[in-house]
């Protein structure tokens, strides 16, 4: 066995945007890469999804979103994470989200933003690097 | 060569009939040099596996086309998916989309309208108008229509879980314009076990959810008989990732339900039958796309005839809109998305689709705005006015490849319609998330192909460029939630509440019981509760179902 740290992952989807195909497809692929993946299933709140991650004791979470809410939703879930004081764990977010809301959404705390065409292989190192980070913390 | 009888048989009786009721398009429809265009080109020796699995259009099993003149006798009907923000800006839509030729009207609604809250529901925050137009009472409705006759356009709706809701709110505006509900003519989509395996605008757990459903073909088949009680869909399946044959065989099992579950509420099969509707995905694998379109037409009427022993042809018709595949759209390079549009388009055309949405370029960045709506349309007008594949049936039909692969995709799809049914049917498969699972798995494997670049997505894994200018954005002006909250409150003051409350009553009480909630939802949207009271009342009685992740 490696003595390497398995990271654990929360993929969650905020608010009522049924599309999971990319979220079911990072979840698998992190999977597949080696972390512990836990994904919350379409239709919840930020609230929920910070207290998931929280129980879940998870290094860093995912969020997708294609409805257009990303720019609420998002930062909602950061601030339910900082509200229950677990503001270490890493957001990223993802969908069809555009460019001048990836500025917006930085700036409210989620590390990284990907969209449609990003290799998987750029993904999985950004989730492993918010994770590492977190963990040398 | 002397005629086939058959082949005179069919020309004396369904084509001549057909005609004398609906003349061709034109007198003539001729090539450039003038010759004329084959209405049918049929093989020399027709045999019979030629009659049994082919015919002719408009006959049994109809994998010709359901009607015997096709688009010669009228072209599918251009319908434009649309809706954003409010009722007012999306009504401008429609009427600018009705001027630009477009025959039909196809209703977005915002998440919310399709989950059954109000504008002004915590669970609405941020999503109020974004993916389609708020609907929270009649009042909505009543602007959504304003100046659009009702009797004279075929409106479809794509709402499933509160479909009950916005058909008793459209029927309603309908006497409002004086239009009686037999001259309602439309779609709704009422398809509510995709949403549980794909689209995720569920509500309600399947059994009173097929509950609704059924109340509402028994009402339709009353009320509004020339309205499509449901539109089963497998466009959603498959932009979740399944194959071809998946999209066909979960449609068609959801199908085989939905018939089930209607015969066993004690309906009369050739009544509800004729009025389902389907929804199909063109994705841009031309050729198998063009078989699956003809292998579900063949395969829905083997399944109406044999396993529920249905006699009149309207109900083995397998009737269907197509929308060109969302999930292939990239964010790079959108210009190169209109190729793939016409492509998905042109397979829609030769699979004999009755009705048909072409995506718009920028869509994988937001809503389209209104010139890349109008390049879309305008792809449908080049296809049916200028490229002749409307002017002759079936035209791929007899091509060795099209048939076999029709065959074999009607052969796979019913060979996984069986193995649901044996494994209990399509609620426990559903339940025990095997549908999901298969989507899921053709999802992943397809993804994987891409970001290993053995499949290739041109401008996105290949051939990409550097690209500097972003394109145009249509944005929902966030100021639509203050505005329609406030709207909502407005209509609550104007209202009977006392009537509003008493009749909410009255529909908990009923769906409590057994009988047909739809006269009762027709009472309450008149006197204007909204679509969230109406849906809570339900929550309170049915439950709600939950994704398990």
């Amino acid at each position: 066995m490696e003595t390497t740290h398995k990271y654990r992952v929360l993929i969650g989807k905020p608010g009522l945007d049924g599309h999971d195909r990319g979220a079911k497809f990072i979840a698998r692929a992190l999977r597949d890469a080696g972390f512990e993946v836990v994904y919350t299933g379409i239709r919840r709140s930020p609230e929920e999804i910070a207290a998931a991650a929280i129980q879940e004791d998870v290094d860093a979470v995912g969020l997708s979103s294609l409805s257009g809410a990303h720019i609420r939703l998002f930062p909602a879930v950061v601030e339910a994470l900082r509200k229950a004081g677990a503001q270490d764990i890493p957001v990223l977010g993802g969908g069809v989200i555009p460019e001048e809301d990836i500025v917006t959404l930085k700036a409210a705390g989620i590390v990284e933003i990907f969209t449609p065409g990003t290799p998987i292989d750029k993904i999985i190192s950004a989730y492993r690097e918010a994770c590492e980070k977190k963990s040398s913390v | 060569m002397a005629k086939h009888p058959k082949l005179a048989e069919w020309e004396k009786n369904e084509l001549a009939k057909s005609l004398s009721r609906f003349p061709e398009r034109k007198e003539k429809f001729t090539n450039h040099g003038g010759e004329e265009i084959l209405r049918l080109a049929a093989p020399e020796n027709i045999d019979d596996a030629y009659l049994e699995n082919l015919a002719f259009p408009g006959q049994y099993p109809y994998t010709r086309g359901v009607q015997p003149t096709m688009y010669r006798g009228r072209l599918w009907t251009m319908r434009q998916y649309a809706g954003f923000s409010s009722a007012a800006e999306s009504n401008k839509r429609y009427r600018f989309l009705l001027e630009q030729g477009t025959t039909g009207l196809s209703v977005a609604f915002d998440l919310p309208t399709q989950i059954g809250y109000d504008s002004d529901d915590p669970m609405s925050v941020g999503e109020v108008g974004k993916v389609g137009v708020a609907i929270d009472s009649l009042a909505d409705m009543e602007t959504l229509f304003d100046q659009i006759p009702l009797d004279k356009v075929s409106t479809s709706m794509t709402i499933n879980s509160p479909a009950a809701i916005l058909l008793a709110m459209y029927v309603a505006v309908g006497e409002k314009q004086g239009v009686a509900p037999e001259n309602i003519k439309g779609t709704i989509q009422n398809d509510v076990l995709k949403e549980y395996v794909a689209r995720g605008t569920y509500i309600f757990p399947p059994k009173p959810s097929l509950r609704l459903i059924t109340n509402i073909f028994q009402w339709c088949s009353q009320k509004t008989p020339a309205f499509n009680t449901i539109s089963i869909s497998g466009y959603h399946i498959r932009e979740a990732g399944s194959t071809a044959v998946q999209e066909v065989a979960f449609t068609l099992a959801n199908g085989c339900t939905y018939v089930q579950t209607a015969l066993d509420a004690g309906l009369e099969l050739d009544v509800f039958a004729r009025r389902l509707a389907f929804f199909f995905n063109a994705s841009s694998d031309l050729l198998e796309e063009v078989a699956k379109f003809r292998a579900a037409r063949r395969l829905w009427a083997r399944l109406m005839t044999e396993r529920f022993g249905a006699k009149n042809p309207a109900s083995l018709m397998l009737r269907f809109h197509t929308q060109t595949a969302g999930n292939t759209l990239t964010a790079q390079q959108i210009d190169n998305n209109i190729v793939r549009v016409t492509i998905q388009a042109l397979a829609a055309v030769l699979g004999g689709t009755q009705s048909l949405h072409t995506n718009s370029k920028d869509e994988a960045h937001s809503l389209p705005t209104e010139a890349s709506v109008r390049t879309a349309l305008r792809t449908q007008q080049i296809l049916a006015h200028e490229s002749g594949v409307a002017d002759t049936i079936d035209p791929l039909a007899g091509s060795y490849y099209i048939e076999a692969l029709t065959d074999r995709i009607e052969r796979e799809a019913l060979a996984l319609i069986d193995k649901i049914e044996e494994s209990g049917g399509v609620v426990k498969c559903i339940e025990e998330g095997f549908i999901q699972r298969q989507i899921e798995n053709a999802a992943y494997q397809y993804q994987l192909e891409i970001e290993r670049g053995e499949r290739i997505i041109v401008g996105m894994n290949r051939f990409q460029i550097q690209e500097d200018k972003k394109p145009p954005l249509l944005r929902v002006d966030p100021e639509v939630e203050k505005t329609q909250v406030a709207k909502l409150a407005e209509v609550k003051n104007n209202r009977n509440n006392e009537k509003v409350a008493a009749l909410l009553t009255r529909l908990e009480t009923a769906a409590q019981g057994s009988g047909n909630l739809m006269p009762i939802i027709y009472d309450s949207v008149k006197e204007y509760a909204t679509l969230g009271e109406i849906c809570n009342v339900m929550r309170k009685v049915f439950g709600e179902y939950k994704d398990r992740g």
